[in-house]
């Protein structure tokens, strides 16, 4: 048995999103999700908003840790029922997937 | 000869510990999804108003809001699950008393609630 | 009056005669001081001499009699038969380790884990007699003090279902003794504990489902002392990517 630098890393990646998600997810779920689409938010005021450096800020954080944290728990509970077989695999797709939404942010956060 | 007996795919569902476990991992799924379709709501704003104005209206039906109303109950689900770990993580000694869970998670709670008002107050009347 | 009874579903397994494992039905006398020990013990007293289990001391301190009862992890000599009645109380060897008879069960894999996760005070150098004993206040005492209540049971094994799924993993109370010995003042053992602590099988696979500290008897938590583990090894990580030149 080796320490792996590499867990260490994805379990601070789950840390890191996973308090950023609960402070923030909520939230934003709310105002985004149910808010905004019935018509509560100015469309004005939320594109001043997000064209704001600071707001661009707060979204990049919004939208890169947290991919990773549900990534590495997804990641666990396909092994958990039963994928535990296919270890690497899993792990490529999971923690891929999360950056790939987190470049697909970065793009879209920079260009608005 | 030691007989060895396996464990089951579904053992998760023997336990209610193990049940809520499940769901709290199941969490991250809803997460994940709201940040991905919220990812596809940010690029639509870039868009003229009129694009963006269609996008969100059909963001108003039925499906969309039941989806966002799950996925709130879900990341609260998180949100409180987290909050009430953080005194197992987060041990903090006054000689030799630990100080009390409330004074690791209650800190916690304050800042989510803090943060919260403080994005809405932001977006919806600033 | 009538004698209350409760009955025991007992797990029987007989490697010489049976090539898969039974449950036998027991009637008991019930007793409202009795546990499920004492029930078993009337059995292999007066019914069935065969009845294999472990126990010692039957006060929850030696960690001999841990067993499933009802599906739960319990130490026999702690599980009240009043807790069950009218019952029937289904009694099981502990689950996630191979049976070798009956309700005993084989603990190698423990022990060997045990052993890898040096659960004793490591000293770069040893103090010689000389010198005197080691020095601790209570409030050092206190930090590792809950750790090391551990008494081996195995409760916590039977219900992580990591360790179901993956034998390889090192387990909640291993990872619980390292860690009350990295935190004992005494011990300078830490760097060496971490190639198997910070292992892939070791703290990384725990995903917090937190039912071995509500199993525990002795409030060891191992499940707190997992993540405070976990913690370390993110800040080694750190330490060692700010810092690669150091490591003492």
């Amino acid at each position: 048995m080796t320490k792996s630098y590499k867990e260490a890393f994805w379990w601070s990646l789950f840390s890191a999103g996973g308090m950023i998600a609960a402070m923030l997810v909520p939230v934003q779920i709310f105002l985004t999700g149910i808010a905004e689409p019935m018509g509560f938010v100015s469309l004005d005021h939320m594109r001043a908003l997000v064209s704001n450096p600071l707001t661009k800020l707060y979204l990049l954080a919004l939208l890169s840790l947290p991919f990773f944290h549900c990534a590495h728990r997804i990641r666990h509970v396909l092994y958990d029922v039963g994928f535990r077989g296919m270890q690497t695999p899993v792990a490529v797709v999971c923690y891929g997937a999360a950056l790939l939404c987190m470049l697909y942010a970065v793009v879209t956060i920079v260009s608005l | 000869m030691s007989y060895r007996r396996p464990i089951a795919s579904n053992w998760w569902m023997a336990k209610t510990n193990y049940k809520l476990f499940m769901f709290r991992e199941l969490t991250a799924v809803f997460v994940w999804l709201y940040l991905i379709f919220y990812l596809c709501q940010l690029s639509q704003l870039g868009k003229d108003p009129g694009t963006y104005t269609t996008f969100l209206s059909h963001r108003a039906s039925f499906p969309w809001i039941l989806f966002h109303i799950v996925a709130l109950v879900a990341a609260i689900y998180h949100s409180v699950t987290w909050f009430n770990l953080t005194p197992k993580v987060i041990v903090v000694r006054q000689g030799e008393e630990k100080i009390p869970d409330g004074l690791i998670a209650g800190p916690h709670y304050a800042g989510w609630l803090g943060l919260s008002l403080a994005i809405i107050f932001i977006v919806l009347w600033s | 009056m009538a004698e209350r009874t409760i009955t025991l579903e007992v797990f029987r397994y007989r490697p010489d005669k049976d090539k898969e494992p039974t449950f036998q039905s027991f009637t008991v006398p019930f007793r409202e001081d009795w546990v499920v020990l004492d029930a078993l013990n009337y059995l292999k007293d007066q019914t069935d001499g065969s009845i294999s289990f472990r126990w010692s001391c039957r006060m929850g301190v030696c960690g001999s009699c841990g067993m499933m009862v009802n599906g739960t992890p319990r130490l026999s000599c702690a599980a009240f038969l009043r807790e069950y009645y009218p019952g029937p109380v289904r009694v099981e060897p502990l689950a996630n380790f191979p049976v070798e008879r009956d309700l005993i069960v084989n603990l190698d894999d423990f022990m060997k884990k045990l052993k890898a996760v040096k659960p004793w005070i490591i000293r770069k150098e040893e103090k010689p007699v000389s010198e005197g004993e080691y020095r601790q206040s209570p409030a050092e005492l206190a930090n590792f003090k809950q750790f090391s209540m551990c008494i081996n049971c195995m409760l916590c094994y039977a219900a992580c279902p990591v360790y179901g799924l993956q034998p390889d993993f090192v387990g909640p109370a291993a990872l619980a003794l390292a860690h009350r010995y990295n935190l004992d003042s005494r011990d300078e053992g830490q760097e060496l504990r971490k190639e198997v602590v910070f292992s892939h099988e070791s703290v990384w696979e725990c995903t917090f489902v937190g039912e071995c500290s509500v199993v525990c008897p002795k409030d060891v938590d191992p499940a707190g002392a997992i993540q405070q583990e976990k913690v370390a090894g993110a800040l080694d990580l750190v330490k060692s990517v700010l810092m690669p030149w150091g490591s003492r």
